[in-house]
């Protein structure tokens, strides 16, 4: 922490980084106000990574803590990886929300709390005996006592004088005067904000106008009283070059989508139903219609891919997400589109379960389900994202190895990486892999005499035709039943099955020949310890190598993109070192598969809190490996 | 090969695959009408796609010579619903039966139908599960004693035709397996309609559940069992026309004999915009050992989904431009950062 300027009455503290966290009621605003905070940050120009958190229920009861929602922001001047352990500064609305929090805030970390909801009833429904601000309870922390709704409510006077908004309206622009505090602290201008209310409430401007008036209220509450001594300055991160934005991960691969199908030049079809949390890939594509975009509400999970096996024939780049309930649902249909050997992507948006499970928090856990959630010898490809902006990438393999192998695809991502924002380095559009040729509608029978033979298949990657519909003299049926090899006729025959079977496993397994070799993250190129991560759990892994290492423990790091097939190299790299540790959301399925797949004694290291885990515990976890390290 | 001026004939649409129905299975009788009028009314194989579920009924699409997909059970309309919205320049056909459609893929049905997906959808209903080998279905009469209900089914039956018209079904008509000539009117009219049509075909399981219709069909029954509606036509029947159906003060509607019912004699018209007076007439019998009407109960024009949704991504085209990628990507807040 270095002090590089003093004022007359404050000082601004240069910080390298900051956690802040906003918690409140499910219906304070929590989440835009971290939102926006985020767009100062990244206005700013530091590297950033978000989490935020609220409860399945729109509207749980007021005051509870089942009601509590929260944004964590990590802002930083250095290039990081997960959204923060712990917050330095923690914004708690109510009781419930500081009852939920204050366990994580940092000793000694600043902790604004909006005293005016610290009354009777709040304090009894978080389950308070006695209130925390007349109690020693907060004496580790700096504690800021902001009447936040009496504040706004004032700024708001005139507002509600002149009959423009009633009271309960006017306190409802208290998040945005704790954003404005925030702002104030953190030395953010909030010219960005307003703008963007003036665009929100553009239909509303009372609206508009009373929520800039609480941000500035808020602002300058900050400047105006002495309470606050220190502000906090974080300095721009120094990222690559190039042109930035913030994206979460259900919006990369929404545009992930989209450049697929530009640059395969095959209309984009969405069909899904609404789930937690993949429902805003649909709303994204819903307003992209104009890349000839068609978004389908299915009626329920199963017509959603039902119809997306339908425009996969028809010659779409088909796509369906979900969420583990609703892949559950989806698992026969998959299958046919498997043996149809018909290109298309699905997505699981993982989360809690099992059954409904926690709907809005992250978990890893529908691993083993898509690997083998089918009837049958199923096998299907399956590549995972690793943090909100490489759904973009991710999902543009995941086309790309559909559209090749003419199979269906499985991309996972999760709640964490769906909700999550970080700076994205924009690419540039013309360097994206040109799908258009990975394949072609077959156009001419292909058969010796002159017929056509839908399973005839391409001698290196066993991908059969794809010949549409509206292709004279290419009319074949497909099915669900067993194939005769070639043809695709109807056949029971036992000698039959097994070749299919086989020839449609060596199919999958054909893709990892395709595939760059794995990068080992192994920087002392002496590391006894390999740690094999997949999917979200990248960020902290990676910061707990790094900060491993800074202890002076070696440590190498691979992440897998692809789970099926596996890499090809994986096996020989796993077998390299004495110990491998695989760290995951879930009870170790990713180390089952590999220990399956390798005969490796992979060890795991599991979490399952619904929450990325920490950094720190990994940090633990990776040192108590190292004292059983044989010297 | 065909081309698109050739003349085609039943054989153009017949698949070289060996029909592997029971002998005496009501679905040849069906194929062969199917085949037939295709050809007829200047159908392309190349861009007509069968689409179906699993059950008997199913395997109809690998006798036909056009594109198919023989899919998983129930699912046909929601497969076919995506092949729809794709491609508007094909007729695609569903093909289903009385548990596929109803039972496991009731939902599917109810809303390709209430959506009218420009669909063809035929349902056979031999009121019985023929490929799992003979238990009571959605459509069994109640008290139908089969393998699994030996001491007698205890479910009501659906009646298939008032469930396409309760979800508002743009086209819904009911035919008969061997009735060729009103079998193909049904099916034609199915076919002209643009929007879902729903074609319900009382369909003889000579195995599992033989004469199940035999009101409507034996010689000495039919003619005064079948309700014939015909377009404009007061609703009578019998071998002298000498029943007639009349509606009821409370909506329903009832048999009379025709000299007594005067000008209260129904008088169809399937055009009616409002699907009140077809229901009511689809509810004179539940199971067909009696009087039932036959025909088309229904066929009004209305917006279909696929081509709304596809006006809507011309719209957004139109008022946005075609999309750039580019510009998508660095929509919102975006910064630079320099070397």
């Amino acid at each position: 922490m270095l002090v590089s300027g003093t004022m007359a009455t404050r000082t601004t503290v240069r910080l390298s980084n900051a956690v802040v966290r906003f918690a409140g009621d499910s219906g304070d605003g929590m989440q835009l106000a971290g939102d926006q905070f985020t767009t100062q940050s990244a206005m700013a120009g530091n590297d950033l990574a978000t989490l935020p958190d609220f409860p399945a229920e729109i509207r749980a009861p007021a005051g509870t803590l089942a009601g509590v929602s929260s944004f964590q922001l990590h802002f930083s001047d250095q290039d990081i990886h997960t959204p923060g352990d712990a917050p330095d500064v923690l914004v708690a609305m109510n009781p419930a929300a500081l009852m939920k929090h204050l366990e994580s805030l940092k000793p000694g970390g600043t902790l604004i709390v909006n005293s005016d909801a610290f009354s009777g009833r709040n304090l009894t429904k978080a389950g308070y005996e006695s209130n925390p601000l007349e109690d020693d309870a907060l004496t580790d922390y700096q504690v800021h006592e902001v009447q936040i709704t009496t504040l706004t409510l004032r700024a708001l006077e005139g507002h509600i004088e002149r009959g423009e908004l009633n009271k309960k309206e006017a306190e409802r622009c208290k998040n945005m005067l704790a954003l404005g505090l925030v702002s104030w602290m953190f030395s953010r201008p909030i010219a960005e904000t307003e703008s963007w209310l003036q665009t929100k409430f553009a239909k509303k401007p009372d609206v508009a106008d009373a929520n800039i008036t609480a941000l500035r209220a808020g602002r300058n509450y900050g400047e105006t009283t002495e309470a606050f001594v220190f502000t906090y300055e974080v300095k721009p991160a120094k990222l690559p070059p190039g042109r930035y934005r913030n994206i979460t991960g259900n919006q990369a691969v929404a545009y992930g989508l989209i450049a697929a199908s530009v640059r395969s030049g095959l209309p984009l079809f969405y069909g899904s139903y609404p789930i937690t949390p993949a429902s805003d890939i649909l709303h994204e594509l819903a307003k992209q219609k104009h890349f000839d975009v068609s978004t389908f509400q299915a009626e329920d999970e199963i017509a959603a891919i039902g119809s997306v096996i339908g425009a996969a024939f028809g010659g779409s780049l088909a796509v369906t997400a979900s969420s583990g309930p609703g892949i559950a649902l989806k698992t026969e249909a998959m299958g046919l589109a498997l043996v149809m050997e018909l290109p298309l992507i699905v997505v699981n948006v993982q989360r809690g379960g099992p059954s409904t499970g926690l709907p809005t928090k992250t978990e890893q856990s529908d691993l083993l389900q898509i690997l083998h959630g089918r009837n049958g010898e199923a096998p299907i490809p399956v590549v995972a994202a690793s943090s909100p902006s490489d759904g973009f990438d991710a999902t543009i393999e995941a086309a790309r190895i559909a559209l090749t192998y003419r199979t269906p695809v499985v991309l996972l991502s999760d709640g964490y990486l769906a909700n999550s924002a970080e700076p994205w380095n924009l690419p540039d559009v013309d360097s994206l892999p040109d799908l258009t040729e990975v394949f072609a509608f077959t156009t001419e029978p292909n058969g010796p005499d002159g017929e056509f033979l839908p399973f005839l298949r391409d001698p290196e990657t066993l991908a059969r035709p794809w010949a549409l519909p509206g292709t004279a003299g290419l009319e074949h049926r497909i099915g669900g039943l067993e194939k005769e090899a070639d043809t695709g006729h109807i056949s029971y025959e036992a000698g039959n099955h097994h070749a299919q079977t086989l020839l449609r496993h060596e199919r999958v397994q054909r893709i990892a020949d395709d595939l760059p070799p794995l990068e080992v993250e192994d920087p002392s190129g002496d590391a006894q310890i390999l740690l094999v991560g997949w999917g979200s759990t990248e960020g902290p892994i990676r910061a707990a190598c790094h900060e491993v290492r800074q202890k002076g423990i070696p440590v190498a790091r691979i992440h897998l993109r692809h789970l099926s097939p596996l890499p090809n190299d994986l096996d020989e790299l796993l077998k390299a070192y004495p110990q491998v540790l695989c760290p995951e959301n879930n009870m170790g399925q990713l180390a089952m598969h590999l220990r399956a797949r390798t005969l490796v004694d992979v060890q795991t290291y599991d979490r399952v809190t619904g929450q990325p885990f920490s950094s720190s515990e990994l940090v633990e976890a990776i040192e108590a490996l190292v004292t059983e390290v044989p010297a | 090969m065909t081309t698109n001026d050739a003349k085609l004939t039943k054989k153009d649409f017949t698949s070289d695959r060996e029909v592997r129905w029971c002998p005496g299975c009501g679905d040849y009788a069906i194929l062969a009408t199917v085949q037939t009028l295709l050809a007829d009314a200047g159908a392309r194989p190349e861009s007509t796609v069968f689409v179906s579920g699993i059950g008997c009924s199913s395997r109809f699409p690998y006798y036909m010579d056009t594109y198919g997909i023989h899919s998983i059970h129930g699912r046909a309309p929601a497969v076919a619903t995506g092949l729809a919205i794709a491609r508007p320049d094909l007729d695609v056909w569903v093909i289903t039966g009385d548990g596929d459609g109803l039972s496991i893929g009731g939902n599917h049905l109810m809303h390709a139908l209430r959506r009218n997906v420009n669909l063809n959808i035929l349902l056979f209903n031999n009121e019985i599960y023929g490929l799992t080998k003979g238990q009571y279905s959605p459509t069994s009469p109640l008290g139908s004693k089969h393998k699994s209900t030996p001491m007698g089914s205890l479910d009501r039956p659906i009646n298939p035709v008032s469930l396409a018209l309760g979800v508002e079904a743009t086209y819904v008509a009911r035919s008969i397996d061997t009735d060729r000539q009103h079998l193909t009117e049904a099916i034609s009219g199915a076919y002209e309609h643009r929007g879902a049509s729903f074609v319900e075909i009382y369909q003889n399981c000579n195995v599992f559940n033989d004469g199940a219709f035999m009101a409507l069909k034996a010689p000495d029954q039919k003619e005064h069992n079948q309700i014939r509606l015909r377009q404009g036509e007061p609703i009578t029947f019998g071998p002298d026309n000498e029943h007639a159906v009349v509606a009821e003060p409370d909506g329903s509607m009832s048999f009379m004999d025709t000299q007594e019912a005067g000008d209260r004699v129904v008088v169809h018209d399937a055009n009616r915009e409002e699907p009140t007076t077809a229901f009511a007439l689809s509810r004179l019998s539940h199971n067909p050992t009696g009087p039932t009407p036959i025909g088309i109960f229904r066929d009004v024009d209305r917006p279909v989904y696929d081509d709304l949704l596809r006006e809507q991504v011309q719209e957004a085209v139109d008022t946005k431009g075609e999309g750039q990628l580019t510009d998508l990507l660095s929509s919102g807040n975006v910064w630079d950062v320099d070397d």
